[in-house]
């Protein structure tokens, strides 16, 4: 059985600060991490290298410095990386990422995808069932636990409001929460052997996608603009009673759409 | 020169932080106050090959160095300083040597179960009357046809009771005093070899110090370690290594008051003030945090020098000396500016504190340090 | 592409046995403003099977002018081809400018789905919607970089234009039995084939415990409280809000909670989008765990309390006397 699991490199967005008094992001700093959905779908795709012989790919998109992350994906037991890289990728939305992604693994031979459910950069939970749709392969998304059979997997899929239990035949993809597993760590031989290993690096002549549907150009979304939601200034203070007390704190929170 | 730790250790780095603030971190505070050996972290470093960093593959090891080695006494040093010396005793004082003086026969026998952690090891060499002196030996093994039969005792042996594999010395003969000193491989289960009264200790608490006894133990002549006689040489050059590694466990606990000290000052207000934003915070943070880089510089060079297999005996004095005391005064100054919170048990850095005490002492003494370096020195 | 042909605001009305969720009223109540600021109808779009005129009839008293339903006996349980397969279908067939879904688990699993069968842009897990005055197009926003940052997304040359929008943010309308609207049925044929999963167990229940660092509310309550029977109490307050209870050292250290309750220097450090301080003095060892928090709501007594240093709102009172009151006034905020 082959398994690519897509990763992300993302930066530790807990670790990220705003500067108080610019209001901007600090990046400086900020270790840049295997994305933590991502990474338990790895760990998932190693449990089933150990258990059934599973061949496990990693597949990234991201600028060079991406290479550290799979190299730690090599370090934890994958058995192959590759990274796809190319000026002509960059800013790409989920629609062109996946467009570019699902070409790559047009390139490999697989039985099943794993992405991790959304990257704490951005959040969306897009990619994962667009590279699906891409492949015109079926997903199932939100996926907390995962049996492997010959032709199939079993999976348990959450909802807000409870879980089902379905079967997918291969092809076909799966987005996995980090809840699922407690990834490994890096083994210490994994790591001394790390950079003795290869890490492909697949560019735009390497893989057959139209120029048209990759990249800024082929991204249907921009960001028209972001900005900080600025710094903290200091709180209002209300010397009330308790009635209207509560109702202050009931308007704050819907100002705010907490509720 | 160049002080850039290559990208396997950059790698390396990052998960043993990660595996450090995980899994250790969580249980220090227990581990020192209960005295509770830490079973399930141990057996966490084993499945990660933590437990056998510097040997070859061959023998189940990582395939890695001594560098990479004494980082992950550093890191698990960092928040516990118990953890910390199990890695050290167990790889320094018991694999090493096996792996250094071993016949092929013991390393094959013996390595993989120590290497991958199956096993864990320690080192007996301290007697009541014989610590820094080690040559007052009363240990004794007489050879009986294909046996040594070992009778005595030694004290202060970390991981005892829970290690498998245990370096220990015994005179051969007594006659020929250091020269009549030989070292065997006891192993757990052997009869007559029991574990005697376990110590209390004022810090690393959750690391088991206990005393061996050994009555009539026959111990096979395959697990005399190294040749008759030759057991002063190997005790002095196993210590020479495991000096890198107490050296790594002080540099740890000196940047893991660091550490703790930078996250509290920066907290911590006074006179409207962070504590942090006063002089005399910051020129202290300055002395702590450049006498620990210049430990970690010391105890990185000896570990490089052993890698590159040239001599590192006066290197790893040196490293132990420096880092040793260097963790006695920065957590010392981690408790001052801590303040009378740095006092109690609710904050790590006392608990640092105690842990580095022992620095200064074990795997020779300060004094013997600089006895080794002064000779160098003046030779 | 020739977005003049596009035309309406459309929301995809969500249903879980059934049942019509509430993020698809909230959607129906963003998607009235837009659809009024163009000028442009609002249309409801419902799948499932064994679909009523009375749904119908409630999303149009909630705002929709239109309601399309796909009514097929492969659509009663949420699966993601036959949903993707409606939905491309009607919105080929009726070319709204705009589409919503509601960010769930659901939500997000069918738009992307769609949009990449239509090769069209989608934003996810917007908290902001507005119409562009110049261009006309959608300015969707949403939280990024773990809610570090807000982007402003557009989707300029491709249509239609969709996102996933946060439940529990936008607005919904009171109802509106006297609102008129048209109700259509759409024919779409789902195949077996279409049925690329098989389901093999559905269990409902709420979701288990979660840890407090995972928490997107927390309601944590300190010394202030008094005793562990007004600590517990906010337990009941943490679920209205969908939230957890959190501790300080001294209630966890007086055995009136467990320790991983803590919050603090030597407890667990979060940052939920709301952290409501009950009765918490505010210790430097607390603040350290709580000071990254989206929204910081304090109640103490005490108006020196350094708590409120680091509050958005704070409110001095009793909070023994304030909790209660707060229950009504969100029972009162719910049932608008």
């Amino acid at each position: 059985m082959k398994i690519i699991v897509c990763i992300k490199q993302v930066p530790d967005t807990t670790e990220v600060k705003i500067n108080p008094t610019t209001g901007t992001l600090i990046r400086e700093g900020v270790p840049s991490i295997i994305n933590p959905d991502d990474k338990s779908g790895l760990e998932a795709a190693l449990v089933l290298k150990e258990q059934q012989g599973a061949h496990v790919t990693v597949l990234s998109m991201g600028p060079p410095q991406a290479d550290l992350a799979l190299r730690e994906a090599l370090a934890m037991g994958a058995d192959q990386a590759i990274l796809l890289s190319d000026r002509a990728f960059g800013g790409a939305d989920t629609w062109a990422t996946s467009s570019t992604l699902a070409a790559a693994i047009r390139k490999l031979e697989w039985d099943l995808i794993i992405c991790g459910r959304q990257a704490i950069d951005g959040d969306t939970a897009q990619v994962g069932p667009q590279i699906a749709e891409h492949l015109q392969v079926p997903h199932v998304s939100y996926v907390t636990e995962l049996q492997v059979g010959e032709k199939a997997i079993e999976v348990k899929r959450k909802f807000e409001d409870g879980w089902q239990r379905l079967r997918v035949q291969f092809p076909c993809l799966i987005t996995t929460l980090k809840d699922m597993n407690q990834a490994r760590y890096m083994s210490m031989a994994g790591i001394y052997e790390a950079y003795k290993r290869e890490v492909k690096v697949w560019g735009l002549a390497d893989i057959d996608v139209d120029q048209a549907n990759i990249g800024l150009k082929g991204s249907p979304t921009r960001v028209k603009a972001s900005y900080t939601k600025g710094t903290r200034s200091a709180g209002k203070v209300y010397e009330v009673d308790p009635r209207d007390g509560a109702r202050i704190i009931v308007e704050s929170l819907k100002e705010k759409f907490i509720i | 020169m160049d002080f850039q730790l290559s990208r396997e250790h950059q790698l390396l780095a990052t998960t043993l932080k990660d595996f450090a603030e995980n899994e250790v971190r969580p249980l220090a505070r227990e581990t020192d106050e209960k005295e509770a050996f830490p079973v399930s972290t141990v057996e966490k470093m084993a499945r990660f090959g933590m437990m056998g960093i510097p040997f070859p593959k061959d023998f189940g090891g990582a395939g890695g160095d001594n560098l990479g080695y004494i980082m992950a006494v550093e890191a698990l040093s960092k928040v516990c300083g118990t953890t910390g010396v199990i890695l050290s005793a167990h790889t320094s004082l018991c694999a090493a040597p096996i792996y250094e003086f071993g016949t092929d026969e013991q390393k094959r026998r013996l390595l993989p179960d120590l290497a991958s952690g199956k096993k864990i090891g320690a080192f007996g060499l301290t007697e009541p009357n014989a610590g820094t002196d080690a040559a007052g030996q009363q240990t004794a093994a007489v050879l009986s046809g294909d046996k040594y039969i070992l009778t005595g005792s030694k004290i202060f042996i970390t991981n005892a009771g829970y290690a498998d594999v245990y370096i220990v010395f015994a005179m051969t003969d007594r006659s020929k005093g250091t020269r009549g000193i030989s070292a065997f491989i006891v192993e757990k289960g052997m009869p007559g070899f029991s574990i005697g009264k376990k110590e209390e200790k004022m810090g690393i608490r959750g690391s088991s110090t206990c005393e061996l006894i050994f009555e009539n133990v026959e111990v096979p002549v395959s697990n005399l370690l190294g040749r008759e006689g030759g057991g002063f040489g190997l005790a002095m050059k196993t210590l020479d290594g495991g000096r890198i590694g107490i050296g790594a466990q002080a540099l740890g606990l000196a940047q893991g008051a660091i550490d703790e000290t930078v996250k509290y000052v920066k907290e911590r207000k006074q006179f409207g003030k962070t504590i942090g934003s006063f002089q005399n915070t910051q020129f202290q943070l300055a002395d702590m945090q450049a006498r620990t880089d210049a430990a970690r510089l010391l105890v990185y060079r000896a570990a490089c020098l052993k890698d590159a297999k040239q001599p590192y005996s006066t290197e790893a004095a040196m490293a132990k000396l420096f880092a040793s005391e260097t963790a006695m005064a920065v957590t010392t100054m981690a408790v001052q500016l801590h303040g009378g919170y740095g006092y109690t048990r609710e904050y790590p850095v006392e608990r640092m504190m105690r842990d580095a005490k022992i620095t200064e002492i074990y795997e020779g003494t300060s004094e013997v340090q600089k006895m080794v370096i002064s000779a160098a020195v003046l030779k | 592409m020739n977005i003049s042909e596009y035309r309406g605001v459309m929301v995809f009305a969500e249903q879980r046995r059934g049942e019509i969720q509430k993020v698809a009223f909230e959607l129906l109540g963003a998607g009235r403003g837009i659809a009024d600021t163009l000028q442009e109808p609002l249309i409801a779009v419902l799948a499932g099977t064994y679909l009523t005129d009375a749904q119908a009839a409630s999303l149009i008293a909630h705002g929709a002018d239109r309601v399309i339903l796909v009514d097929d006996p492969r659509l009663g349980v949420y699966m993601t081809e036959p949903f993707t397969k409606a939905l491309t279908a009607v919105i080929t067939a009726e070319k709204p400018g705009i589409v919503f879904f509601g960010a769930t688990t659901i939500g997000r699993d069918l738009a992307p789905r769609v949009s990449a069968r239509l090769k069209t842009g989608l934003t996810a897990d917007c908290t902001a919607l507005a119409i562009d005055d110049a261009s006309r197009n959608l300015l969707m926003t949403r939280p990024a970089f773990g809610g570090n940052i807000m982007a402003t997304i557009i989707c300029p040359e491709h249509r239609p234009q969709m996102s996933t929008v946060r439940p529990g943010v936008m607005r919904r309308l009171e109802a509106d039995t006297a609102r008129t609207g048209e109700t259509v049925r759409f024919a779409c044929r789902i195949e077996a084939a279409d049925v690329n999963v098989e389901i093999l167990e559905e269990v409902v229940q709420k979701e288990e415990k979660k840890n407090i660092e995972d928490a997107s509310v927390l309601v944590a309550g300190g010394r202030g409280l008094g005793n562990p029977e007004n600590f517990q109490s906010l337990q009941n307050l943490a679920e209205m809000l969908g939230g957890q209870v959190a501790a300080s050292r001294a209630v966890v250290d007086a055995g009136w909670t467990s320790q991983d309750k803590q919050v603090g220097q030597t407890g667990k450090t979060v940052r939920p989008d709301l952290y409501l301080a009950c009765g918490i003095s505010g210790m430097i060892q607390h603040v350290a765990g709580m000071e990254e928090s989206g929204f910081i709501v304090a109640v103490n007594k005490n108006k020196d309390a350094p708590i409120f240093a680091y509050a958005d709102i704070g409110i001095v009172t009793d909070v023994n006397r304030l909790l209660p009151a707060l229950q009504e006034e969100l029972n009162r905020a719910r049932s608008v």
